[in-house]
This record gives C-alpha cells, sequence and structure tokens, in this order.
C-alpha cells in the first residue's frame, strides 16, 4: 500500500486511446529520495505513464498519488506547482529567449502572470542561476539565445531548468538522445548528482547509459510492468529478453 | 539565423516619430490659409484617422506579434470604444439635432422611443464615457479571453472565433432595437466637451492628443514587453506546453496581454470616432479587422514600430488608389498581402533588421561549430 516512504505511487492505471491501451492496470512505486530508470521498447507506454503523472493525460481508472496527493484531479501547472518536473524526449526550450532568461523563468518562485510584470531581478536568482549554469557547464552561453545551442546542450538546459524548478521529483525522458558517448557519460554523472537531493525517473533506451546510472530498472511492456530489479537481474530476465529481441 | 524579437530602441523612435509629426501637422493647420506651409483641414482629419489606425495596428501586434494569438476579430474593440465615444458625442448633441428633442438623440425620437434606454445614462459625461470606451472592449475581452484559453483554443481555431465574435456584433449593433441607431449608427456630432468638432483648433488638438495616445501606448507596450512578464510571453507563444509544466498558467499569461490589447484598440476607436465624425456597425465588419492585420504584416509583426508603420502606409495608400482607383483597392491590398507574405515574410521592419550589420544577439554557425566542439 502506500507506505509513508513512497514518494509516486500508481496503481493499476489504465489509459485507453481510441481503442489501444496505452497503460494496462500500471502499478509503480517510488521510494523517497530514489532513481529509478525505465525501460521497454517502443509502444511500452512510458511517455504515456510520464504524461498521466504530469496531468497531460487523464487515466481512465486507477490511483496516481505524489506525496499522498492524487494527481488525476489536477492539470499541469497544479502538479509542476506540487513539485514534479519533467523534461521531454525533445528537448523543448524557449529558443527565441536566452540560455539565462530560459533558466529565470524556470526558477522555483511566483508564478502569477500580473507579479512577473513587476518583477525585478535579485542577487539571490542571479546566484541561483549562476550556480545551475556551472553545473550544467552552460556558463559561456548564458547570453546566447537558446535556440542557437547544439543538441547537446539543450538537451542540458532543459535539465537545468528542471534543476532552477527545484522539484522534488524530476521525470526525465530520454535525456541521451542524440548525444556522443562522453555526453551520454557526462549526463549520467550529472543526474546520479541531482539524485543526491531529488528524486528522478528517466525512460531511456540507452542500456549503457542505464548501466552507468547504476539504478533499479523497470521494465515496461504493453502498458504493464514486465519486470523490475537491477540492470544485471533484468537483463538475465528470460521474458525481457524475448520482448526486445522478438520472439 | 536566430535573432531576439525583444524590442528594442525601436519603439522610442516610433513614439518620438509619431510625437513630432502630429505636432508639426496640427501647428501647420493652425497658421493662416495664405501661407505656403500651411496644412488644409481634411489632410489633420486624415492624419487622425490614420493613428487610430495605428493604435489598432499595435493592439494587434501586441497579442499576434508577441503572443503567437492571430486575432481576425480586432476591429470588435475597437468599434466598442468608438461606440462609448459617439454615445456621449450624441449626448453633447443635446437640442441641436434635427427634430430638436432635449432628451433623445434624433434616431430615438424616430422610432417613437419616449424615454433613453437605461445603458445609456452617464453618457453625457466625457470621462465616464471615456472609461467606458476602456471597460466594455476591456471586460468584452476578458470573458472572451478567459474562455478561449483557458479551453485551449488556439491557432486557427481562436481566429474563427474572434470573427465570429465581430461578426455576431455587426449583425446585433444592425438592429435598431439595440439602441445604438441600428444602420446608420451615430453621427452629426457637434463638438466635445464644448469644444466645436468643426473648427481648425479642436482638430488640431485632438490630432496632437491621438499622437500622444498612441505614443504613450507604444511606450507603454514597450515597458511590458521588457518586463520578465514579456519574456514569459515569449516563452509562451514559442513553447506553451513548456510554460504549463514549468507551472505557470499560459491562459493567465495570454489573458493579461489579450485585454491590455482591447484596451488600447477602445482607446483608438474613441479616437477615431471623434475625428472621422461618425462610427456604425460597418466598424465591426471583419474586413475591418483582417485590413488591420495586414497593416500588421506589412509594417512588420513582433516589432513595435513595425504596425505603426504599416497601418500609416497602407492607410495612405489606401486614400490615393480609392481616389484614383476606388474598385481596385481590394485587390490591390490583397495583392500587397500575398507579396508581403511571400517576399517580407518579417514586413518592412524585417528589410530594416536584414539590412543591418549583425548583433548580440545573432549567431554564426561557425561560431555554433566551435562552441559545440568545446562544450561537453
Amino acid at each position: 500500500m502506500n507506505s509513508p516512504s513512497s514518494l509516486l505511487y500508481l496503481d493499476a492505471v489504465s489509459v485507453t486511446f481510441d481503442g489501444f491501451r496505452a497503460l494496462n492496470k500500471l502499478s509503480l512505486v517510488l521510494a523517497h529520495g530514489e532513481m529509478r530508470a525505465i525501460i521497454g521498447p517502443n509502444g511500452a507506454g512510458k511517455t504515456t505513464m510520464m504524461d498521466v503523472i504530469t496531468g497531460k493525460t487523464r487515466p481512465d481508472t486507477g490511483d496516481v498519488l505524489f506525496r499522498g496527493v492524487d494527481l488525476t484531479r489536477m492539470d499541469e501547472p497544479a502538479i509542476a506547482r506540487l513539485g514534479i518536473g519533467r523534461k521531454f524526449q525533445k528537448p523543448t526550450v524557449f529558443e527565441q529567449l536566452t540560455v539565462h532568461t530560459n533558466l529565470l523563468l524556470s526558477l522555483k518562485g511566483k508564478r502569477q502572470a500580473f507579479a512577473a510584470l513587476f518583477a525585478r531581478p535579485t542577487q539571490e536568482e542571479a546566484a541561483r542561476i549562476d550556480a545551475i549554469l556551472t553545473r550544467t557547464r552552460l556558463t559561456p552561453h548564458a547570453d546566447r539565445l537558446a535556440g542557437a545551442l547544439s543538441h547537446g546542450q539543450k538537451q542540458w538546459l532543459e535539465i537545468g531548468m528542471l534543476l532552477g524548478q527545484d522539484p522534488e521529483l524530476l521525470l526525465v525522458d530520454e535525456p541521451v538522445a542524440g548525444m556522443t558517448d562522453s555526453e551520454t557519460m557526462q549526463t549520467a554523472d550529472l543526474l546520479r548528482d541531482i539524485n543526491q537531493t531529488h528524486s528522478v525517473v528517466v525512460v531511456e533506451h540507452d542500456m549503457e547509459f542505464v548501466r552507468a546510472l547504476g539504478v533499479r530498472v523497470t521494465v515496461l511492456h504493453e502498458g504493464s510492468v514486465l519486470a523490475e530489479g537491477s540492470v544485471e537481474q533484468v537483463s538475465a530476465n528470460q521474458r525481457v529478453v524475448e520482448v526486445y529481441l522478438g520472439r | 539565423m536566430i535573432r531576439a524579437l525583444l524590442p528594442r530602441a525601436g519603439a522610442d523612435w516610433a513614439a518620438a516619430g509619431v510625437l513630432a509629426g502630429g505636432f508639426l501637422l496640427a501647428l501647420l493647420s493652425l497658421l493662416p490659409e495664405t501661407f505656403m506651409l500651411h496644412v488644409p483641414a481634411f489632410a489633420v482629419g486624415l492624419a487622425g484617422k490614420y493613428l487610430a489606425y495605428a493604435i489598432l495596428a499595435l493592439a494587434v501586434d501586441l497579442v499576434w506579434g508577441f503572443a503567437g494569438i492571430l486575432t481576425l476579430g480586432h476591429a470588435a474593440f475597437f468599434a466598442l470604444g468608438g461606440y462609448a465615444m459617439g454615445m456621449y458625442l450624441m449626448r453633447e448633441i443635446g437640442s441641436r439635432g434635427v427634430y430638436g428633442n432635449p432628451n433623445l438623440p434624433d434616431f430615438m425620437v424616430f422610432l417613437s422611443w419616449d424615454h433613453l434606454p437605461w445603458y445609456w445614462f452617464g453618457f453625457s459625461h466625457l470621462p465616464f464615457a471615456l472609461l467606458m470606451a476602456l471597460i466594455v472592449p476591456g471586460a468584452l475581452a476578458g470573458c472572451f479571453g478567459w474562455l478561449a484559453f483557458r479551453s485551449r483554443v488556439s491557432g486557427v481555431y481562436l481566429s474563427i472565433i474572434t470573427q465570429a465574435l465581430t461578426y455576431a456584433l455587426m449583425l446585433a449593433f444592425f438592429r435598431n432595437d439595440m439602441g445604438f441607431g441600428g444602420n446608420n449608427g451615430l453621427t452629426d456630432f457637434k463638438d466635445i466637451a464644448g469644444a466645436d468638432l468643426h473648427h481648425a483648433g479642436t482638430r488640431a488638438v485632438l490630432l496632437a492628443l491621438t499622437a500622444i495616445v498612441l505614443a504613450a501606448s507604444l511606450l507603454a507596450s514597450k515597458a511590458i514587453l521588457r518586463s520578465r512578464y514579456g519574456e514569459l510571453l515569449i516563452a509562451v507563444r514559442d513553447a506553451e506546453s513548456r510554460t504549463r509544466f514549468i507551472g505557470y498558467r499560459p491562459e493567465h499569461i495570454k489573458l493579461l496581454i489579450w485585454v491590455f490589447s482591447a484596451l488600447i484598440a477602445g482607446l483608438g476607436g474613441a479616437l477615431y470616432v471623434i475625428q472621422v465624425g461618425i462610427i456604425n456597425p460597418g466598424e465591426f465588419a471583419p474586413g475591418n479587422s483582417i485590413e488591420a492585420v495586414i497593416w500588421v504584416a506589412v509594417g512588420g509583426r513582433g516589432t513595435l514600430w513595425g504596425p505603426v508603420l504599416g497601418a500609416l502606409l497602407v492607410n495612405l495608400g489606401k486614400t490615393l488608389f480609392t481616389g484614383l482607383l476606388p474598385e481596385l483597392w481590394l485587390y490591390a491590398l490583397g495583392l500587397l498581402f500575398i507579396l508581403t507574405t511571400l517576399f517580407l515574410p518579417r514586413g518592412l521592419a524585417g528589410l530594416w533588421h536584414a539590412a543591418k550589420p549583425a548583433t548580440v544577439a545573432e549567431v554564426t554557425p561557425e561560431m555554433s561549430a566551435v562552441d559545440s566542439e568545446a562544450a561537453p
């Protein structure tokens, strides 16, 4: 059940799109401070699961609780303000704004349109932005437009925006897609570092990357959990091998 | 090539130019007619009308250029502001109307009404009418925007609804029972705050006032767009769902600029009616809103000075063209829009930017190649 140590709790969640069962009685429990990797073939329901948690998609049935709060009745901004941040598969940053402004807008704080009209940059904000720029290695690019960054840099900027938002739980969808090997390993380091202070769910195809994270892995298949365990355990699982290699 | 579309000094120059031009014309019109530099009354009236249109263009650009909302119904807010002012001007006529009724405007006497409808009360006072020229468009925009943005209506669907809004208002105002003069609208105005509307001095003051309002709107818009809110607006325009997942409510962000834009449009409409001397339901016609969009497209959306320039140039063109070949104007306007879309996607403002040397925000491909090697 919903033990006090669980941060995120999904129970028997089902989502159907036009007769297609994207999620089929999916259950998943994430502990406070845990990092979890989610893997699975295309169409396994990984992104739909993220959509359900962040309020983009409403589940047909099932419970979704975050710190005991029912997420199925809330919309995206409300869930974001509750403390869940999300990084998309395709990097989405504000291309016409500078890297610095991208981070500024994502910083935890007031979210009212009217308040933004009179907001003045503060010392504290500047310090936090500097810290994030350093951490994501974007300091030399602070004044460039986000749209001018390379693909990998955009991915990092988006992770930086998540850091600015400082959510209790980070949902990270395919962070290393399109990255070079060394960028991939650096991203794994960054996520492990972030995990010191935040809970993280990472969806990824790249098994090298998942291995580098060294965390518990959940394998999704056809909208439900196929296997769960360490990388070694799930790699050895006969069903997982079948799903990945085809029967 | 990527370039920031945030407003820079252009708005200041536009405001200064509008003020200088408006005041100069106003002053020259006061010279005795024998002077060479004397500006005739019709030119002052035309300039005032163009500046009022420029206010509407600015309003359209605020939502289209900076919030990505293509409005095809903004003339509705303009016309509502115009009607509010027209109602005051009607009341100012007093007993000087054709029927000489001190309590009722002519069209109500003609319709055999025996008392003023409740919504006409207060309109004998100029401050009240001015307030209504802001409140009525603002309130309508508030309700409309709240419903539309909350339901996440966007893109072409939203454009169609804005068009329907102005069309519905046009049909409503055509009805005599509405109490706004029906088909004929409101006209035959005599004076404003005691000053004769046909007097050259009054017209000069009105032109100068319109220039002041336009300049003030430009500077206020610039201040808004340069604030953190302005940056949020760009963020919503370019990646709305991202702002939502960060915890912002894009519907509120859009609503704020939408209402501000309607307020400006309403004020522009009020100034328009004083100087043009008539307001009728034709001002709600969908074509008017589309024309405003064309001014913005020609001048350059996403800059503050572009729409002002576009409104002035296209309307000057319209005046000249309709004098020569009236039946061909709509074709010329359509052609202008097509050519702008094809060859000047960022309007005249885009031409200016292309001619200027590279700015800091600009990044050449070589630079980004070097950077991505150096970075992780």
